[in-house]
């Protein structure tokens, strides 16, 4: 008997035949298929009941209702909230991943303190109570020294209770330097202050719905300017109604490519526009005389200081802004601008808007009063489809403590800024003011729901400056620029963790309140910065904790909201429907008693903003807005990035819009790679061509170069922030550039 | 002619050695049949009897629950604890919520009670079941749909499990991941009763059979996406 290789094949069939007689092959097929259907890797939502919580997103100042979808506790997706009078279910690309946020696997995910060089990303995670009694340490050696006025503190969250809750802490504490994130709203509200009458913590109210011809002095209303989805919504109601807007900017923004018409003018040019407008409606008498004549002053003549009778707006209109002359700084021929004031004055309900882009910084304040002129005009003032001076809803009824005489003497000590109050606050002041040391050094910096060292012009001397400051504390749960140099971090809850108010979204017709909820227990160690104020406080002792009696922030917005809690939890708004908007006839606080053009104080004029660069800066750069990019204190969430276009972010690469002509002339072609250079820094970008940009201007998009966050958005583009400046404007003190002077070369 | 003969005499040597390997002798042949069979036999035996052991882990339920005497207790048969939500999904396996009513202290003598009550409902620890029935994650299916619209007993597809006073082993496939009893027992698809299997044939079978609706209730219309969303 022998083993051989036939016997081996015989085996070998054998076992084949054998094995296609027995499930084994089938079944494996079968499996395996199955398997590569159901990739174990694929991330699927959890098994579970699924809900909806309503909340508001208050990742900007939109103020948008949401519903969010749970299953069990997971979130899985976030939608507009269908009845929210604000966005009526709309919501956009960044409310919509907030969930990539709270889910962030680089959240700050407990209070951590500095252990390497500020800056360097090392930490050591401490608990709560040593990080309160660490900062509330800080405060007190700082009051025991007389230098609690060489605190200050920084929020973006706008005129919330928790703003209101952080002033309130550092007016008790003894510091005069709180300063809210300035925008376009200062100046609306200036301008309102100047012009109506209005409070300094009036709200801009605008009747856009019932308008039906919008003069919008680069407004980026389809770019995230105002209430964002509210300017969908408005923009879909203007289709039906065939409202016109008419979209003046050097840009052919989003906005620009869907409105009825698109002007493009000299960059910096809108005021002189506005104008040129005015002179045509009064030279053709095509104003509204009895409203003009009624109630307004300062049109005819002025009366100055001294008694004398000086040109009023209507003859300094006259005598400089003819469309001729305007033609010159505008770029426009003079036909067309009498041909637009003829078109604005023969509508309805026109109206003139001015904030660039999303209306990121507060502008010329000059430009902002003669645009607002242009609405004096044609008497949209507290009229429908005007814009109005809203009264801030009578909520903060908080008892009155006493300050002690440290907090006394401390906020009698000028701000480091130069403003008389913080109701304008001049952020783009406060760099140079830490740099010098003047009037004082800044000791502490405690940053709330904001990222100043990333939203801030002049990137440089702002890092600069915080460099200087002893001790920097940040609130946020995101490692965000300001958080990573800081001292320490004592992370708040986000947006979808905590309850908070959600005032008056900008630019919206009615006083509305929202208010968001914990939709989800904290995933994290974190704290309500609310909670923590009232902490840091208690370990502040004295008249600090006494001016902060709450138990906790729950307790002290109770009390904020007060009969407003309860609709408010019920439905999630609330909205003042009975609100009569203030009678312009009856309520005014200017000095005349009547609104007015112009006074001894002012007369809206062109002076155009000192862009910085010298003549070897051949081109002038702007910056844009997208939806697609947040710029404020939240960055874009992975999606919204994975979303943006391929002419605003290629790879790594950040790109800059150029005119084809201008590229032309300078040998460039698309994508090429180039340094650009400004008064302020430089970096490598590449050329994108774009016919819908002015020739000799160029344009990069905010929102992109961070340095932190997370991988998926640090290191993408560049930080248009590192390249301008600001320029402080003379009336206002507030930042009113628009754009730099900037060279390109090949890199 | 020598020379000739001394080549023939080569190439029928050569021929003889070649036809001597070519064609077996008895017991040559006997090995070769035996070989044949030892691999049949052999393979048959893997892949009927060996395979089907490798290919399922067999796990055994955290708690041995007893649903015969559960059913017993409650008054809406299987939906007193498997219930449809308001918005109609189907709540699945009950979670420690519904159990805590009677059970936050231990109620009889049962040891698997008194296990459930420490280990779980005094942790606050939900209980990890292994759900029999789970299917893929790309099949969409309605309870609502079935149970209410087309008034189908549970029985029809999971059997005479609410009758059960044990928890049977869960045999979980090692490749696809999937319960045995989504599978079939049988591995060539034999069956004999409607729940003995849960796969797409199943379902179609029974739609075909039952002339219900092949489609999508909402759109009318047929197709892949109707349950694999
Ligand atoms: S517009 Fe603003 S508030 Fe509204 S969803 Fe978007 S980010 Fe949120």
């Amino acid at each position: 008997m022998k083993i051989d290789r036939r016997s081996f094949l015989s085996l070998g069939i054998g076992v084949a035949a054998g094995t296609a007689f027995s499930p084994l092959p089938w079944k494996l097929m079968d499996d395996v298929s199955i398997w590569t259907q159901n990739w174990p890797w694929t991330p699927v939502p959890a098994k579970g009941e699924s809900t909806w919580v309503n909340s508001v997103c208050t990742l900007c100042p939109g103020s948008c209702g949401i519903s969010v979808r749970k299953v069990d506790d997971r979130g899985v997706k976030i939608e507009g909230m269908k009845d929210h009078p604000v966005n009526q279910g709309g919501i956009c690309s960044l409310g919509l991943a907030g969930l990539q946020l709270l889910y962030s696997p680089d959240r700050v995910k407990t209070p951590l303190k500095r252990a390497g060089k500020r800056g360097e990303g090392k930490w050591v995670s401490i608990s709560w109570d040593q990080a309160i009694s660490e900062v509330a340490g800080k405060l007190k050696e700082l009051i025991t020294g007389g230098q609690a006025h060489t605190v200050a503190g920084i929020t973006g969250g706008g005129p919330n209770t928790l703003s209101r809750l952080f002033k309130r802490f550092l007016t008790a504490y003894g510091s005069p330097n709180f300063f809210n994130i300035p925008s376009i709203d200062d100046s609306y509200r200036l301008a309102l202050q100047m012009m109506n009458g209005a409070t300094p913590d009036a709200t801009v109210g605008l009747d856009l719905e019932n308008t039906d011809f919008i003069l919008s002095f680069g407004c980026g209303l389809l770019d995230g300017w105002g209430s964002p989805v509210h300017m969908f919504k408005t923009n879909t109601a203007w289709r039906k109604t065939q409202a016109r807007v008419i979209q003046i900017e050097p840009r052919l923004s989003r906005t620009a490519a869907k409105a009825y018409q698109w002007i493009p003018i000299t960059p910096g040019s809108e005021g002189a526009l506005a104008l040129g407008i005015a002179n045509v409606l009064i030279t053709e008498s095509l104003y509204r005389k009895d409203f003009v004549d009624n109630y307004t002053s300062g049109f005819e003549g002025v009366v100055n200081a001294s008694g004398e009778l000086q040109k009023g707006f209507k003859q300094h209109v006259l005598d400089n802004f003819s469309p001729k002359a305007v033609s010159e700084l505008t770029g426009l021929d003079p036909a067309a601008i009498t041909l637009l004031a003829r078109e604005f004055a023969k509508a309805k309900a026109p109206i003139a808007l001015f904030g660039r882009g999303q209306g990121k910084l507060p502008g010329s304040m000059d430009e902002a009063l003669a645009i607002h002129a242009l609405n004096m005009l044609m008497g949209a003032i507290n009229q429908k489809g005007g814009i109005y001076a809203l009264p801030t809803p009578d909520s903060q009824t908080w008892p009155v403590v006493p300050p002690d005489a440290v907090a006394d003497s401390g906020v009698k000590e000028p701000r480091l800024d130069g403003a008389s109050s913080d109701a304008y606050s001049r952020l783009n002041q406060l760099p140079p003011a830490v740099l010098s040391g003047k009037p004082y050094p800044l000791n502490a910096l405690l940053v709330m729901e904001a990222n100043p060292l990333y939203t801030m012009s002049n990137s440089k001397a702002v890092q600069e400056a915080f460099d200087k400051i002893p001790l920097v504390v940040s609130f946020s749960s995101f490692m965000d620029e300001t958080a990573q140099n800081s001292d320490l971090i004592l992370p708040n809850h986000i947006y979808l963790e905590r309850q908070e108010d959600a005032p008056l979204p900008a630019g919206f017709s009615k006083p509305v309140i929202s208010l968001s909820k914990a939709v989800f227990k904290p995933l994290h160690n974190t704290q309500h910065a609310g909670d923590t104020l009232i902490l840091l406080a208690k370990g502040l002792g004295g008249s600090v904790a006494e001016t902060l009696p709450w138990k906790d922030f729950e307790a002290c917005l109770k009390q904020a909201m007060g009969d407003k809690m309860e609709p408010l939890q019920k439905t999630g708004y609330w909205v003042n429907t009975g609100a009569v908007f203030p009678d312009g006839k009856t309520t005014f606080t200017t000095p005349s008693g009547k609104f007015e053009f112009a006074s001894s104080a002012f007369c809206p004029g062109f002076t155009p903003v000192k862009i910085e660069g010298d003549a070897s800066y051949p081109l002038l750069l702007i910056p844009y807005d997208t939806m697609r990019l947040a710029s404020g204190y939240a960055a874009n969430p992975p999606f919204d990035t994975k979303i943006l276009e391929e002419t605003i972010l290629l790879h790594q690469d950040g790109l800059i819009e150029i005119n084809p002509k201008t590229a032309q002339s300078m040998g460039l072609s698309e994508n090429d790679r180039v340094l650009l250079q400004t008064p302020r820094g430089q970096a490598n970008v590449l050329i994108h061509l774009e016919e819908g940009i002015m020739p000799g201007v160029i344009a990069l998009p905010r929102g992109l170069g961070h340095t932190a966050y997370d991988a998926y958005i640090a290191g993408k583009g560049v930080n248009l922030n590192g390249l301008t400046g600001p320029v402080a404007d003379p009336i206002s003190g507030l930042d009113a550039a628009w754009g730099i002077k900037a060279k390109l070369s090949k890199a | 002619m020598s020379n000739s003969d001394d080549r023939t005499q080569t190439v029928s040597g050569k021929a003889a050695e070649a036809s001597s390997t070519d064609k077996p002798d008895g017991s040559s042949r006997g090995i070769i049949v035996l070989c044949f069979c030892i691999g049949l036999v052999v393979s048959l035996v893997f892949g009927w009897v060996v395979f089907p052991k490798l290919l399922y882990s067999r796990k055994q339920q955290p708690i041995d629950f007893n649903h015969n005497l559960h059913a017993g207790l409650v008054s809406n048969g299987c939906e007193s604890c498997h219930f449809l939500r308001d918005d109609g999904t189907y709540s699945g396996t009950p979670k420690l919520a519904q159990c805590i009513d009677c059970h936050q202290d231990v109620q009889g003598n049962s040891p698997e009670e008194a296990k459930f009550v420490e280990q779980y409902v005094k942790k606050g620890i939900e209980v990890p079941w292994l759900v029999y029935a789970r299917q893929p994650d790309c099949v969409f299916f309605s309870h609502a749909a079935h149970v209410k619209a087309a008034k189908m007993d549970c029985v029809t597809c999971h059997g005479d499990i609410g009758d059960s006073e044990h928890l049977k082993v869960y045999e979980q496939n090692r490749i696809s991941g999937y319960s045995r009893d989504v599978e079939g027992a049988s591995l060539i698809g034999f069956k004999k009763h409607t729940w003995d299997r849960m796969k797409m044939d199943d379902c179609s079978e029974c739609h075909q059979k039952q002339k219900a609706v092949m489609g999508s209730v909402q759109t009318q219309k047929e197709g892949c996406f109707v349950c694999h969303k």
